[in-house]
């Protein structure tokens, strides 16, 4: 039977606020346990809480870059369950009146169309600490650094139709968050979390199948490859004559494969309610108006303007604003050097390559914008060729003179005097008379040889455009 | 609507609370009482109202984005039963 998965993603994302959401204690990650955990994040009688204003205004900076309705009146209420990371006895979410409404983001597919996904909502609540079971004299460790730091939980519609789709919609959730500086959004380090909702079933069918929710996916791969594991173990299970039980399964990236949390005696039944140590939060226009002001310009209108004023393909300027970093670099580069499509082309390519092979980060490349600009003109003005650029790149990689020193030093400088060039190409074609001869029995594609020859006596320092008009002389 | 002794046994475990058969019982029994006054509550229409999320008729307040909590770990520490490399020692929460 032929099957269409259905998947929903819900993304927690940590805001980057200075302090906690209820409280003044430090949201600095990595520090010593239990160092940022203070009296109220201990949950001490008769500590209350206080709302971080930050925390808010990043939630409705989010819900206004994917045109969602912002609650003008959102409420807290307490999510009650028992956990020692959570040390309150309930966590403070926020569940009928959330902070952020419906929204919508557009993503890619593969084949170059695009496809809208709902966001059913976004909601604040507070992050809990963390347990760790290695052993201590048999007992729990508790680390409380975590607990109350603010979270924004995106919840998107059941709108994705397979692995991909997921990847492709928690990759744009994650390049908007970075552009609205809101969140560090780094996977490994838990300041971005997924959990896929996932089911299955028969094409044509309009009910969904029963779900199943996975946890612990913590990076872009992991994604595809749970939500994949998963959708077969599902199709395995109907095929079989079974039936899939609504769980939650956690999701081993070792043994790339989901497996069952042992399921509770009881239910959760979390008893929400609201949050009677907080008052409403009243959001009114002028405040939406004023964040508004503050959104930088999206990943999607930078893109389209890039296709507009640089006359990029659509595919380079997704890639290139992919994230805001990137896009600033490529902009730099573009205008310093004047020429827009070799900057994407060795701001996609070849800068692209070297981010990976050593996995940094753009600001750790020893080649900023400035240089590679420059690297550029040099390209145009004939000083090298695109090919003598690769080895100069790499050049400068180790060396950080300007790059004129470099090309200098190396001795990599383009031979556009036409008396040096003539003087080559009677070189080259004293050395090949058989090609010659055949060039001038009319196989004309034998030049590609002779320019190619050309080209390795200057060791790739000839001018090709000039090299392959003098050749064409001479044998005419 | 009356509470079963049933509920009252599950409400309790939810809530870590332990309850004997007797009080059981009898906390059926009383929160039963309020039920059928939240019951008779339940026939006013209230179509048109607001839920209230608060009795103040007020806004949360707000606190600027600052640190303002020093790092009193070791205080802190003493207060809990047990603790060990920073960390609050609890009983084994998994197997």
């Amino acid at each position: 039977m032929q099957y269409e998965t259905v998947i929903g993603l819900e993304v927690h994302v940590q805001l980057s606020t200075e302090s906690k959401l209820f409280s003044g204690s430090a949201t600095t990650f990595g520090a010593e346990p239990n160092t940022q955990a203070n009296i109220f994040d201990l949950a001490l009688p008769g500590t209350l809480p206080v709302l971080n204003e930050k925390a808010v205004a990043m939630a409705v900076k989010f819900g206004l870059a994917i045109g969602a309705e912002i609650g003008k009146r959102s409420v807290f209420d307490r999510k009650n369950y028992f956990y020692p990371d959570l040390p309150k006895g309930y966590q403070v979410s926020q569940l009928d009146f959330p902070t952020v409404g419906k929204g919508s983001l557009t993503i890619s597919l593969e084949d170059g169309s695009e496809k809208v996904i709902g966001v059913t909502r976004a909601h604040m609540e507070e992050d809990a600490g963390k347990s760790l079971h290695e052993d201590y004299q048999g007992m729990t460790g508790i680390d409380l650094n975590r607990a109350g730091t603010p979270l924004l939980e995106i919840v998107s519609e059941p709108d994705l139709r397979s692995a991909k789709e997921a990847v492709a919609y928690l990759k744009k959730l994650h390049s908007i968050i970075r552009y609205l500086d809101i969140s560090d959004a780094i996977m490994a380090q838990g300041s971005m979390r997924c959990d896929a909702n996932v089911s299955i079933r028969p094409v044509g069918q309009e009910e969904f199948g029963t779900r199943t929710e996975i946890k612990n996916i913590n990076s872009f791969k992991f994604v595809e490859k749970a939500i994949n594991y998963e959708v077969q173990r599902q199709k395995d299970v109907l095929e079989d004559g079974g039936r899939i039980v609504q769980e939650t399964r956690l999701y081993d990236a070792d043994k790339d494969e989901t497996r069952s949390m042992r399921s509770k005696e009881v239910a959760n039944d979390y008893r929400y309610f609201p949050e009677p140590d907080l008052l409403p939060i009243v959001i009114d226009d002028a405040y939406i108006e004023a964040i508004r002001a503050t959104l930088p310009e999206l990943p999607d209108r930078r893109a389209a303007r890039f296709v507009s004023d640089y006359g990029l393909s659509e595919y380079d300027a997704g890639v290139l604003v992919a994230t805001r970093e990137m896009a600033d670099y490529f902009e730099t580069t573009a205008t310093l050097s004047g020429d827009a499509k070799l900057a994407a082309n060795w701001v996609s390519q070849d800068l692209q390559a070297l981010l990976n092979k050593h996995s940094w980060e753009l600001s750790d490349s020893p080649i900023q914008a400035e240089r590679l600009a420059t690297l550029i003109q040099r390209i145009k003005d004939n000083t090298i060729s695109g090919k003598i650029a690769k080895t100069v790149f790499e050049a400068m990689l180790d060396d950080s003179n300007d790059v004129d020193s470099i090309i200098e030093a190396k001795g990599l400088k383009q031979v556009t005097d036409s008396g040096a060039l003539e003087s080559l190409v009677d070189q080259v074609i004293a050395d090949n008379p058989d090609q010659v001869q055949q060039y001038r029995d009319g196989k004309v594609q034998v030049i590609g040889f002779l320019v190619g020859q050309c080209m390795q006596l200057s060791k790739g320092k000839a001018n090709p455009a000039q090299v392959n008009e003098i050749l064409r002389s001479k044998l005419s | 609507m009356a509470l079963t002794k049933t509920e009252v046994e599950k409400i309790a475990h939810l809530a870590r609370l332990h309850v004997s058969d007797v009080e059981a019982e009898e906390v059926a029994k009383g929160v039963s009482d309020i039920l059928a006054l939240i019951d008779k509550m339940q026939s006013v229409d209230t179509d048109n109202v607001e839920p209230l999320a608060h009795p103040f008729d007020a806004a949360q307040k707000l606190r600027p984005d600052v640190v303002t909590e020093p790092d009193r770990r070791d205080e802190l520490q003493q207060l809990a039963p047990q603790s060990q490399d920073g960390l609050f020692l609890v009983p084994k929460v998994i197997e």
